[in-house]
């Protein structure tokens, strides 16, 4: 298979305020790349852009996907064409059963011209699937009859936003933080179960600030986000220069970038201030 | 303002002379005639709602014209319409009534029900037939002198449904009552359930216009009456047509170890309020209530609640929920009452809303009064706006934008649902909710 997610030239503003600067970013299908960077530098931005989050407005440049240009779509259209995102914090949807959310999810993704009311996956089938599927991930049976997210631990978010993309099979996943908050013992779950379901199944962007994630999923790229750019991109060594080193040496070598890091920083506190 | 609006309006057909004309050419027993003359006396004799009335001051009665609507007589023939009936699919009932214009046109039960006492039948009907019976339960809970659509009521009920379960004669099967309504049409209704020592039934109601868009006037009472030990399950689906402006009083008296479990959904109607009390007479006694109210456009629907424990050791659990469209409007008006003496009390009641519009408005209004010592009593509500980040979370996962509310309502009533003991009537519900959710800009 070859699908190719193109990210060009991206700008991005969140309420007025500019956060992505010009992203260049090709991923292929089966590639796994990390993506790194200092607080603030607009990692879960670009994911969220990616997604559709109706709040980050695309300002210029474009999101392609098999060359087809994705950036005015809505956030429903780009997961039904196999765009996938793992949230960091995924919310909570009270009354919904976790079981039911992802039938009606894996219908829409799989029959992307699916009209509302038509049938859901057979609820046979379905429930085999989830059933191998949780099996397979280590997931409590009881796990399926929850609320989606409601009132889950740190892990048990992480592992269900995995389930989902195990049920949804997408071409794109993008991993945000999918291993902070979690103990030594979760993340190392989190990471096996990633290689898992994603190697070579899909094209897979980490954001990620540890080393256990890239271990278990070593990249082939790794890029460095800082003042809303990709400074650098490097193999599977940068990563492990950056989770040693910190990004002592890329604040020195880009200090525009760094400039816009600060100030970037600066805002934000005043908004949240 | 709004008694004001009201009061200068002609009352039309509901005068003297109409009051006079419609039971002239009613068949009723000497005592309902009587009845029905004093209750006409204190309808002529009370103003309309006060707006600076707590129950009325939020209600909005402007554009209501009485004399636009006439009293429906025995006289008339009316025929089935095409109002849809929405709990009865896939039901195997016991009986079955229905009413156009509040008249009865039709009425079953299950000759084995009937061998064992049991009616079921139109309360015109049952006041000739059963005269000393229904007299001795007929308005015995609703007071017609708390406003001036009560009095109305109870001078002008055209029919009704009468249901009579004899001492320990239990109803397997639901019983289905439904009311329609014809275009401009009215619907004064009365609907009586006399539960004996140790009876039980089911009993799934619901009211609907010929056309969704239909208008009418509906001015109803329900009264629910269980025995010791008996046990009552009790739902109604509130769906007349957008332009219906219904009044409603309807109140349960519920004795010694008796259970009430009482479901409402509110849908239709422009504007409709409903004061509903349950009252629990001996101690053991218990109700559970749940209500849903889904709203749209500029639909405006008000109830206002009583739990009335009367006696010790009762159980009170009242859970409404709202979901608002558009412009529209609910008011919720929650009391739990306690009398002097009745210990050992828990009561419980809460509302939550749910609005998917800016332009929708929820009034929650929770309130205690209680008079005796030793009770627990806890209530509490919710307001807030549909939460953009769960319809992203959802679209991101595939869900279009109308089908991501759709479940986001779904779930916000599930908790309701889960209350609820029949199935037909979940399914339904959430069928007519799923009718009602629209696009969500």
């Amino acid at each position: 298979m070859s699908h190719t997610l193109k990210i060009d030239n991206l700008h991005v503003s969140v309420e007025g305020k500019e956060i992505l600067r010009g992203v260049n970013l090709t991923i292929h299908f089966g590639e796994t790349h990390a993506l790194m960077g200092p607080n603030g530098s607009g990692k879960s931005t670009l994911g969220l852009a990616i997604s559709g989050h109706p709040n980050y407005e695309i300002t210029s440049g474009s999101i392609l996907l098999d060359g087809e240009d994705i950036t005015e779509w809505e956030a429903d259209q780009r997961a039904r064409a196999g765009i996938f995102m793992a949230f960091q914090r995924p919310v909570a949807i009270p009354g919904v059963k976790t079981a039911d959310f992802l039938r009606h999810a894996a219908t829409n993704v799989r029959r992307p011209d699916r009209k509302e009311g038509e049938d859901l996956i057979p609820m046979r089938d379905f429930r085999k699937e989830l059933k191998s599927k949780m099996e397979q991930l280590k997931i409590d049976s009881e796990f399926a009859r929850r609320y989606v997210n409601d009132g889950f631990s740190g892990g048990e978010m992480k592992r269900s936003e995995i389930l989902t993309m195990a049920m949804l099979s997408p071409k794109f996943s993008i991993l945000d933080e999918t291993d902070s908050g979690l103990d030594a013992d979760a993340v190392r779950l989190a990471s096996a179960s990633i290689a898992e379901i994603g190697k070579d199944k899909m094209g897979l962007l980490i954001i990620t600030h540890h080393d256990k994630l890239l271990e278990h999923n070593p990249p082939q790229f790794t890029h460095v986000m800082l003042g809303g750019r990709i400074v650098e991109t490097g193999g599977a060594e940068l990563a492990r220069e950056l989770h040693d080193h910190g990004y002592e040496r890329i604040r020195k070598t880009y200090p525009e970038a760094e400039a816009a890091n600060q100030e970037m920083l600066a805002k934000e506190e005043t908004v949240s201030a | 303002m709004n008694a004001a609006l009201i009061a200068n309006e002609s009352l039309g057909k509901f005068s003297r002379e109409g009051f006079d004309e419609f039971v002239a050419r009613r068949i009723d027993p000497v005592w309902l005639n009587e009845t029905r003359k004093a209750a006409w006396e204190s309808f002529d004799a009370m103003e309309w709602p006060n707006p600076r009335d707590e129950n009325w001051m939020r209600s909005d009665l402007r554009g209501f014209k009485l004399d636009k609507f006439s009293p429906v007589d025995e006289t008339q023939a009316l025929e089935q319409t095409a109002a849809p009936v929405r709990l009865r699919d896939g039901v195997d009932v016991g009986g079955a009534l229905s009413s156009v214009n509040g008249l009865v046109i039709s009425q079953s039960l299950d000759a084995d029900l009937a061998a064992k006492g049991v009616l079921f039948c139109s309360l015109s009907k049952a006041c000739r037939e059963n005269g000393e019976l229904v007299k001795k339960h007929l308005h015995s809970l609703i007071d017609s002198a708390s406003d001036r659509f009560a009095a109305l009521e109870k001078a002008m009920w055209s029919d009704g449904a009468f249901l009579y379960v004899p001492r320990n004669v239990v109803i397997e099967k639901p019983l289905h009552l439904h009311s329609s309504m014809l275009e401009g049409g009215i619907d004064l209704s009365h609907t009586l359930v006399v539960l004996e020592e140790g009876a039980q039934a089911t009993v799934l109601t619901e009211c609907s216009s010929a056309t969704e868009q239909g208008s009418g006037f509906h001015c109803g009472g329900i009264e629910l009456i269980l025995g010791a030990r008996s046990n009552l399950r009790f739902v109604s689906l509130q769906d007349w047509g957008q332009k219906v402006w219904a009044f409603a009083h309807q109140k349960a008296s519920v004795g010694q170890d008796a259970t009430i479990q009482w479901t409402v959904a509110a849908m239709g109607s422009r504007f409709a309020q409903v004061d509903q009390q349950v009252e629990l007479v001996a101690p053991g006694a218990s109700s559970f209530v749940n209500g849903v109210m889904f709203t749209r456009d500029r639909q405006h629907l008000t109830y206002n609640t009583i739990q009335r424990h009367s006696a010790e050791h009762c159980t009170s659990d009242f859970l409404y929920k709202s979901v608002l469209q558009d412009r529209s409007r609910t008011v919720w008006r929650g009391m739990i009452k306690v009398d002097e003496g009745a210990d050992k009390t828990d009561g419980y009641q809460r509302n939550d809303n749910l609005m998917l519009s800016d332009h929708a408005r929820a009034d929650s209004i929770p309130g205690l009064e209680i008079k005796a010592d030793d009770v627990r009593c806890t209530h509490g509500s919710t307001s807030g706006r549909v939460d953009e980040e769960l319809i992203f979370y959802a679209q991101t996962r595939g869900f279009t934008r109308r089908e991501a509310v759709l479940m986001i309502v779904t779930g916000f009533f599930q908790q309701i649902f889960d209350r609820i003991t029949i199935e037909s009537v979940r399914e339904a519900l959430g069928a007519a909710i799923a009718r009602q959710v629209r696009q969500v800009d």
